[in-house]
């Protein structure tokens, strides 16, 4: 057994080493600098793939599956290059290392344009690739995960393929190429071996050296749209997600943390708590890795714990800002954003003098200039946040749904003051992520939990007020958006100035993650800089408005309010053209055949010729549409809409063209594009956090609502088909939805909606109902 | 102490009366298919069955459920394999098939509320199914292929 274990010690003593900091570019990615766990016969072909002699194939897989999809079908990937079944396939979180580290998330950060190839934007991907592949994070988020672990992935499985080739080729005393890999097993002139037998040889294999990837054509899985592996487990209970992690002996705590921004514990009694019959402990909690402080109670069971929080008798500080509110923030906002100045991040021409001169000219040139803004908005994952931390002897265990494994060790191991290695992190599912999962907040605080009950597992649960309470935000944003058009329509200076808070840094410095260093900020500006249409000018700006509003990252990030402001803004200069929406798009996307051949498709799919029928209780339906860029790939929506007779806003259809490059599983493609509109109509129409007095008003979904059922509108989805390089999936369906919607409404109703929630305003005459 | 029927055994549990039957489900029993979410019945996660319809057990008190007989999604799951309850059988099939799952927190409510819809109603209507499944929220959308496996799921009970 001990020889299996160490074939990967035969690739090279120091292969880490050797493949570290040097000229070489970071392209190693298939031998773990630890030998990975062999129990049981298994054979471990390479970083990311073993064999066990009962054929299962384990794929090691560092990204968190939170609902996107990624286990299914980074699997496919996987078992396609090998040539095994799908089923065969069994996903295991692997334990923190390099070859791991998401390379993509890294140079997606840097502020170049997609278009941008230049000689600056090459040197800084490649510098960074390098960094992030040796001081670099597990990560899943930015929808990079099959964009950073496609070539990998499939080099593990080719390798993994060739090295069981030669083996069994070695068996039999034939040529390795008079054997055909498939189904699992080696075939040779009637003989078979499968991957099982060929481990229970016990012979060493030699790893091979050489390897090619399968081509398109031969693609037996890539492509296909399988059932998802956790489909079955999900519907029926069995999966298990952070808050069913169950240990020996285990606690459970709730948490009350300061209720204003900025605010502490100012007293408490805990006397009559720790006489409650169950509790356990009163911790009180600094507030680590961005978490307010406060207090936790730990006892047998959470509802006891909760209501032992009542018999605290807390009284809590303000703190400095005890007069904050979100209106008068909005207010700020908005003023920065007419402002000039600002962080340049596109500069093309002259835009701002060319539209200052196409105003005060008698010309036949027009021009607009329009002010939209956006509220705070948190994640609201189905799954509260929890974590469950074991202190023991020697370090800690720690069970938690995470985007970010690396970072929760590293915040585990800075409470406990120990080493980061000392501290092991397991993985379950994530019940959501939308980015709320890749904070450590609540990882951290949990180690201030159970560190006070050294030797016992406890589990930290939060209230979903808590959750709804102490997020990390989606920034509010104002942005001023102007532009001047020629008398042909063609637009012949575009500048926006968007103003807000900065999200990266914040994280960086709280989640001991590298961003802290780089004043990046691009997460600002994405969606407005980086479009695909073709301007005369450009100038796109960004004015740092500093608050104490803890902001972060949310599905899309800030494609989400600028994909808003972008193609309304678009829509409205097509409207003082007096040209359709698509083709006036048609033309900025003229220089752009990818961008152009989505919005075409979604032209076509959605009839954009023909007039839409009438609702079923006979209302007027009409369409908006727009079309963003991000994360690599381009989707355009048509939302087809109408009003009831008590004006509630109803989307009744959206169809969706994307391109995403080759997508592995297309039913996946789609159920994200249903995920990401339902998603982004939650905040069109209903998503605002507000804080008054230095506190977040909302606290549960009855405040704080979401799309249900009978809201929700048919989503269709229409794929452009491409063999290029799979782009990234779960983020692109969510920025274009709210300006379609919102364009929509400008067919039905002639009014600009340029804030979002979208609201109608009273019909005049008509009493006034609610806001 | 408390007893209550759940998935076919009696059980006892020594916790207060007003103790909500989602953490006794969770926490006493283990049975960790049954989902806190919320915990003032907004998003239906907690869904279990009383005497065959669905409440929210976040909202319901240990004492109140001990006068009937719960199942959680745990004992749904068991009748779908011996001897099969083809109404069961079929939802959790139709799942599967039509990818419904994403995060797939929310799921395990939604099966609960659909297999006492489907008890009910062989074949529901749309407006049918929205009704059902008002009291159910899932971040991740997946009501459009929820519906769309109601709807097959129904299918062959409908038949047969």
């Amino acid at each position: 057994m001990k020889r299996r274990t160490f074939l990967l010690a035969g690739l090279g003593a120091g292969g880490a080493v050797l493949f570290g900091w040097s000229v070489m570019p970071p392209r190693q990615r298939l031998r773990t600098s630890a030998l990975l766990p062999a129990d049981g016969g298994r054979v471990v072909l390479n970083g990311w793939v073993a064999v066990d002699p009962d054929d299962q194939v384990t794929l090691f897989l560092p990204k968190s599956e939170m609902g996107q999809g990624i286990h299914t079908a980074l699997a496919m990937v996987l078992a396609d290059e090998l040539e095994c079944a799908l089923a065969q396939v069994q996903i295991v979180h692997p334990t923190i290392d390099a070859i791991y580290h998401n390379l993509v998330v890294g140079h997606d950060a840097l502020p170049f344009a997609p278009d941008d190839s230049g000689r600056v934007q090459r040197v800084a991907t490649w510098y960074t690739d390098k960094l992030l592949r040796e001081i670099g994070v597990m990560v899943t988020g930015g929808s990079t995960s099959v964009r950073d672990t496609w070539a990998p992935l499939r080099d593990a499985g080719a390798m993994a393929r060739e090295t069981l080739r030669a083996a069994a080729a070695t068996t039999w005393g034939a040529g390795a190429d008079a054997c055909v890999v498939r189904d699992g097993a080696v075939h040779c002139a009637g003989r078979t071996l499968r991957f099982g037998e060929i481990v229970q040889q016990g012979t060493p294999l030699a790893p091979a050296r050489q390897w090619h990837w399968k081509a398109p054509h031969e693609f037996r899985l890539i492509g296909q749209s399988p059932p998802r592996l956790d489909a079955a487990a999900k519907a029926d209970g069995r999966a298990t997600f952070g808050i069913d992690v169950r240990r020996p002996g285990m606690l459970v705590a709730a948490v009350a943390m300061a209720p204003t921004i900025g605010g502490s514990l100012r007293s408490h009694n805990d006397a009559p708590a720790r006489a409650i019959t169950g509790v356990r402990d009163v911790v009180l909690l600094r507030g680590v890795n961005g978490s307010a402080p406060g207090i936790a109670v730990i006892a047998t069971s959470w509802p006891v714990a909760r209501n032992a929080l009542d018999a605290l008798s807390l009284q809590w500080e303000a703190g400095p800002h005890a007069e904050l509110s979100s209106a008068v923030l909005l207010d700020e906002l908005r003023t920065h954003a007419t402002r000039s100045g600002g962080r340049v991040f596109r500069r093309e021409g002259d835009a701002v003098d060319r539209i200052a001169a196409a105003q005060t000219s008698e010309g036949a040139t027009r021009t607009l200039t329009a002010d939209y803004d956006v509220p705070y908005l948190a994640h609201t994952t189905m799954e509260p946040p929890n974590c469950t931390v074991h202190v023991h002897d020697t370090g800690a265990e720690v069970w938690v749904g995470t985007q970010v494994p690396q970072q929760a060790r590293s915040a585990v191991a800075r409470v406990l003051g120990i080493a980061d290695a000392r501290v092991t992190v397991h993985v379950p599912y994530l019940g959501g992520g939308f980015g709320r999962r890749l904070e450590v907040d609540f990882i951290g605080q949990a180690a201030e939990v159970a560190r006070a009950v050294s030797g016992t597992p406890v589990q930290v649960i939060w209230s979903r007020e808590d959750d709804v309470r102490h997020d990390f935000y989606r920034p509010a944003c104002a942005a001023r958006l102007s532009a001047a058009l020629d008398v042909t329509g063609a637009v012949t200076a575009f500048s926006a100035t968007v103003a807000s808070q900065e999200i990266v840094r914040p994280y960086g410095a709280r989640a001991n993650a590298l961003p802290a260093r780089f004043d990046v900020r691009k997460a600002t500006v994405e969606g407005l800089f980086d479009q695909p249409y073709m301007f005369g000018s450009v100038r796109v700006a960004h004015r740092l408005v500093s608050s104490p509003v803890p902001v972060g990252y949310w599905r899309a990030v800030g494609h989400s309010h600028n994909g808003f402001f972008m193609e309304c803004f678009i829509d409205e200069l097509a409207a003082l053209a007096q040209v359709d929406p698509i083709a006036f798009r048609a033309r900025l996307l003229a220089s752009h055949p990818r961008a152009l051949a989505v919005l075409q498709l979604a032209a076509a799919a959605s009839g954009w010729e023909q007039p839409p029928a009438a609702a079923a209780d006979g209302a007027r339906i009409a369409r908006g549409v727009a079309l963003h860029r991000s994360f690599g790939s381009i989707v355009a929506q048509v939302a087809e809409v109408s009003l009831s007779p008590s004006r509630t806003i109803r989307v009744h259809r959206v169809v969706c063209a994307v391109d995403c490059g080759l997508a592995i599983h297309p039913e996946g493609v789609a159920q994200q594009m249903e995920s990401a509109v339902v998603f982004g109509l939650s905040a069109a129409l209903f998503g605002e956090i507000t804080i008054e007095a230095g506190r977040v008003v909302q606290g549960n979904f009855d405040r704080y609502p979401a799309l249900r059922m009978a809201d929700t509108p048919e989503v269709m989805t229409h794929l452009v088909p491409s063999n290029a390089p799979p782009e990234g999936v779960g983020e692109i369906g969510v920025p274009p939805i709210a300006p379609a919607v919102a364009n929509a409404l400008f067919a039905l109703t002639g009014m600009r909606l340029r804030r979002l929630p979208l609201r109608l305003p009273p019909l005049s005459g008509a009493p006034r109902t609610g806001t | 102490m408390i007893t209550v029927q759940v998935n076919g055994e009696m059980v006892s549990v020594d916790v207060p009366p007003e103790t909500p039957l989602l953490w006794v489900i969770r926490e006493q029993l283990a049975l960790t298919g049954t989902k806190f979410g919320c915990g003032v019945a907004l998003c239906g996660a907690c869904t279990v069955h009383l005497d065959g319809v669905p409440i929210r057990s976040c909202t319901t008190s240990i004492s109140a459920a001990s006068r009937g007989a719960i199942t959680t999604i745990e004992g749904v799951r068991t009748a779908s394999a011996d001897p099969v309850d083809p109404v069961v059988a079929a939802v959790l099939h139709a799942w599967e098939r039509h990818g419904v799952p994403q995060c797939g927190y929310c799921q395990p409510g939604m099966v609960m509320a659909v297999v006492a819809l489907l008890r009910a109603r062989g074949a529901p209507t749309d407006a049918e199914i929205d009704t059902a499944l008002a009291g159910h929220l899932c971040r991740c959308g997946s009501y459009q292929r929820l519906r769309a496996a109601v709807h097959a799921a129904a299918a062959p009970l409908a038949e047969g």
